[in-house]
């Protein structure tokens, strides 16, 4: 397994207090914590610094790491015959598991031990497991399947600790977005002695489209227009993710002028859905004829329209 | 084999859960959750009601407040205090996200 510097990690000296120890993980978590943090990769940096708290701020779990001996960060290490004799189970490989999993085995261990001598026959819910699922702007609209192989820890009955697969197809109802949870009730860890089974809980996440653009349950995007289109008004064929449909615009559209498509957003399953806003924008020919140039220049020389009489106005007072 | 394919569910306004689902999928204490409704941070569906109820959406803040409070060593009223801040930026980000997509 790859070694980790939890005291490098938490910026303190190997001989630091408990009380140092503890500061030094708040001030870090304060900056990086994911539910308060827009630092980028915060949920990442979070997990390194509360997996190095976690070991470093309990006595026995800090006396285990540091028997570990000192190693450079990421190099490849496995903890001696003596360390599994005295902090781990006696047989234990260590095989396809890193350094969070061996102290995670630890607080396992210590837990049923600690059931054992007070011969607790009590139920233990099975842990609760979260995924992250990459979803295209299709797949998220209509609804799809997902099949996910995760890799958990399962303790064997002797107290060792490993990895293993876990498999779960997950029916992902249409209308999710970006940033929304969906959980599965009991396809998390096993519970023990008549214990629940966990949840698994699903983070959505969801591919930017490169024509729409979503806020909730509403879909944005852009309507390019010619000058005589907004002026004269015009009937055009717009996309929507439910599939083309004609749409009216005025005479004297505006740009920046929202038209809306009542119920062509996102669906839900319970038959609300969003808007989609097309976004007026008014385009120029870069690019113009003779008989264009000509066209515009009668136009000009008759059009009573002024733009900037409000400008004038105030500039002429 | 295949295997079966189970429903992800949706935590909205739509779906409710029991009071005792609630904790026991929050990953918090009865006593710390019942503090939490006490300072408004997680509402009932009818708070009068003899047994209470929650629309699904409130699981999510459920489990945040229990990362909080795990994570920073917060008492239950300073977990009610930032996850007020929380559903404030919330709303600003999702305001945001609006105002972006509107403008392209």
């Amino acid at each position: 397994m790859k070694y980790k510097d939890y005291y490098a990690i938490l910026g303190v000296a190997r001989d630091a207090s408990a009380e140092d120890i503890k500061t030094a993980y708040r001030r870090l978590a304060r900056k990086f914590h994911p539910d308060v943090s827009k630092e980028k990769n915060a949920e990442e940096k979070f997990k390194e610094m509360a997996e190095a708290y976690e070991a470093l701020k309990d006595t026995e779990k800090r006396a285990a790491y540091d028997q570990l001996g000192r190693h450079d960060a990421g190099q490849e290490f496995r903890p001696g015959p003596d360390w599994g004799q005295q902090f781990g189970p006696g047989n234990a490989s260590f095989d396809d598991i890193d350094l969070s999993d061996l102290f995670a085995g630890l607080s396992a261990r210590r837990s049923r031990q600690a059931d054992a001598g007070r011969r607790s026959e009590r139920p233990v819910a099975g842990s609760d497991y979260e995924a992250a699922v990459r979803l295209t702007f299709e797949q998220a609209y209509t609804g799809t399947e997902v099949d996910l192989e995760l890799s958990v820890l399962e303790w064997d009955p002797d107290g060792g600790v490993r990895r293993v697969p876990h498999r779960v197809k997950a029916r992902i109802p249409r209308g999710v977005t970006n940033g929304e949870k969906l959980r599965v009730p009991g396809r998390g860890g096993r519970g023990a002695r008549g214990g629940p089974d966990g949840d698994l809980y699903l983070d959505i996440e969801v591919t930017p489209h490169p024509l729409y653009r979503v806020a909730e349950r509403d879909l944005y995007l852009d309507l390019p227009l010619a000058p005589w289109e907004a002026v004269l008004g015009t009937s055009v064929q717009l996309p929507t993710p439910g599939g083309p449909v004609t749409l009216k615009v005025p005479a004297g559209t505006r740009a920046g002028q929202q038209l809306r498509l009542s119920g062509r957003g996102i669906a839900r399953g319970n038959g609300t859905a969003g808007n989609l806003y097309a976004i007026v924008r008014i385009e120029v020919p870069t690019t113009i004829d003779d008989a264009e140039r000509e066209s515009y220049r009668q136009l000009a020389e008759n059009a009573t329209f002024n733009p900037r009489a409000a400008l004038e106005r105030e500039a002429s007072r | 084999m295949n295997a079966q394919t189970h429903e992800a569910q949706r935590l909205d306004d739509v779906a409710e859960i029991t009071w005792m689902q609630l904790v026991g999928a929050s990953g918090l204490s009865e006593g710390d959750l019942r503090e939490l409704v006490h300072y408004g941070a997680l509402v009932p569906r009818d708070p009068a009601a003899p047994t209470w109820t929650f629309e699904t959406r409130w699981l999510v803040v459920a489990r945040t407040a229990s990362r909080l409070r795990h994570d920073f060593d917060l008492d239950s009223h300073g977990v009610s205090v930032v996850l007020s801040f929380v559903e404030r930026i919330d709303t600003l980000e999702a305001e945001l996200c609006r105002l972006r997509a509107q403008l392209g």
